[in-house]
């Protein structure tokens, strides 16, 4: 049976160009990349010419990339780094206005990837900072107003996602970072010179850009953050290989100690492999975004216009216009997600999808239920997520095959509807 | 979280599907905003000593995977079986013989054996407690 993936979201494939210049690096070039002689200067050129990707991805500079095991820790590594930085800061320093139990604040929105979600609330539970969770609208797209209405004296930290990983709505991060700049133009005093202080008066912007690599435009200054999280197998490269953008200036403090990597930054031994993986799929990005983009957005068109014609009491989670191309969220009413995944993947077809009853928590998804979308919708929400493999026979087989899927699911059910 | 192949097999191939065209007993458990709902359907006979036994028992439910294996397991386990027997299927029982389940997924097992009570409960007139129901599918 020839097998179909459609949860690229989940992870991608890695591009053979990928893993072809990994190789060496897992073999002959084996050096630690810190060490000064031959074996390690071989091993942090690769290191190096990995960084300049990275530094054009983001135009910014070689040292505002920090290479991270992935996503996950590159957000701790913000929150909580970001944080321990403020509070040493506050320690430190006589001045000090705030008293000693004052939290910092922290805001972000409800549709974030748990990696943010849950890093906030675990800073809660130690009583280290308050944070503010924002609403989204019913296309699944964050309400700006609301983080400007947030802002408060002790905010450190913007927190919000580039492109959803569950609905694909990219979010506006441009706009939210002029809003941040315009809060902190207000916090400080028109005359006062600029100070080191000032760093420590400041809000910054970090948005897990994940899911947005592939299809945004990724430049720092543009987006006007001041941390951007990404990951490598979202975009045919290896797991266990993430980065971060940190601008210059920024405070931050390592979450792990145990050597100098990465400027102190983030200690470990130097995954060189990894790291080269990373920036040969950065390389690609850049020279095959705007073909492969349009490829995946019509056949992802041809998908809903498919299901939805052959299907009956579907609903479309999440805004069309404001989406990455790769996604389709889709409800199909009355068919549970997990079966219905099930039952596709006999089929050798894989999807995701929000229904509790895959989640393990017995929760439905989070970002539906922030959308407002009834539960029993979210249970039958099947997410689908193009890559740049994805052909139109493998579409036209989701759509010859799904319907019937969906048809015995619904007789199968005590509740009658339609079919 | 993986499911057994027996759980598979129910899931691709569930037992007593459907629903009895005049039922003797019916009982609907879950609610579609939990993600999962099933309705059992009985038809109860005597046996040689008079015993009530389960004739026929059908089930419809909407829900994941091992929702309807274990629906489809009760029903398997159930048919033939004195009602009175058939009321001894404990949560456990359905989740063994379908070689064991996830753990975020035995409230699935506990629907189906709640949902044969609520049928039995409906054929002899009496009522379901909620309270009951409650205990058994304590979630959501």
């Amino acid at each position: 049976m020839e097998k179909i993936y459609l949860d690229h979201s989940a992870t991608t494939p890695l591009d053979p160009q990928v893993l072809k210049k990994m190789q060496p690096y897992l073999t002959d070039i084996f050096g630690n990349a810190s060490s000064l002689h031959s074996f390690g200067q071989e091993a942090i050129k690769g290191v190096d010419w990995a960084r300049e990707q990275l530094a054009n991805l983001f135009g910014c500079k070689f040292k505002e990339v920090i290479f991270t095991s992935g996503a996950t820790e590159s957000n701790n590594l913000v929150l909580r780094g970001l944080l321990m930085a403020f509070r040493n800061a506050k320690k430190e320093s006589s001045s000090a206005k705030a008293p000693e139990d004052k939290k910092f604040h922290i805001i972000t929105s409800k549709i974030e990837h748990p990696a943010i979600l849950e890093v906030c609330q675990e800073l809660v539970k130690e009583g280290l900072a308050e944070v503010t969770f924002v609403n989204v609208d019913s296309n699944g797209v964050v309400k700006i107003n609301e983080i400007k209405e947030a802002i408060k004296d002790n905010t450190i930290l913007v927190s919000i996602m580039y492109v959803n990983n569950e609905i694909g709505t990219i979010q506006p991060i441009r706009k939210i970072g002029e809003i941040v700049e315009k809060a902190n133009l207000k916090r400080r005093p028109k005359s006062e010179v600029r100070s080191p202080k000032d760093l420590y008066d400041k809000i910054y912007f970090h948005t897990d850009a994940v899911q947005a690599v592939n299809y945004c435009p990724m430049k720092a200054d543009y987006l006007k953050t001041d941390f951007i999280t990404i990951s490598g197998h979202k975009i045919y490269g290896p797991k266990g290989i993430g980065a971060l953008y940190i601008k210059e200036g920024t405070p931050i403090k390592s979450i792990i100690f145990g050597g100098h990597q990465e400027y102190n930054i983030r200690p470990g031994t130097y995954n060189v492999a990894g790291i080269v993986g990373l920036g040969v799929a950065i390389e690609l990005v850049n020279k095959e975004q705007t073909e492969i983009n349009d490829k995946i957005g019509k056949l992802r068109d041809k998908l809903i216009a498919g299901l939805t014609k052959k299907i009956p009491d579907t609903q479309i989670n999440g805004n069309l216009e404001k989406r990455v191309p790769g996604n389709a969220n889709i409800s199909f009413l009355g068919a549970e997600g997990e079966s219905m995944l099930l039952m596709l993947d006999l089929e050798g077809i894989a999807v995701s999808t929000g229904s509790a009853c895959a989640s393990g928590s017995l929760e439905p998804s989070h970002v539906l239920r922030a959308m407002d979308i009834p539960a029993e919708d979210c249970h039958a929400s099947l997410r689908f997520t193009l890559g740049k493999g994805t052909t139109a026979k493998e579409i036209d087989r989701v759509i010859e095959v799904l319907p019937a899927i969906v048809k015995r699911l619904r007789e199968m059910s005590p509740l009658k509807r339609k079919n | 979280m993986q499911y057994t192949q027996i759980l598979m097999d129910h899931f691709k191939n569930p037992r007593n599907q459907g629903e009895l065209a005049s039922p003797d007993g019916v009982g609907e458990v879950g609610n579609p905003v939990c993600g999962d709902m099933m309705k059992i359907y009985i038809e109860v006979d005597k046996n040689e000593k008079g015993e009530e036994i389960i004739k026929d028992i059908k089930f419809q439910t909407l829900g994941c995977g091992a929702a309807i294996a274990s629906s489809s397991m009760l029903t398997e386990m159930a048919k033939g079986k004195t009602i009175e027997e058939a009321l001894k299927i404990t949560r456990e029982q359905i989740a063994e013989k379908l070689g064991g389940m996830p753990k975020e997924k035995i409230h699935c097992s506990v629907l189906a054996a709640a949902g044969l009570k609520k049928a039995v409960a409906d054929y002899r007139g009496e009522t379901f407690t909620e309270k009951l129901e409650e205990e058994e599918h304590a979630h959501c």
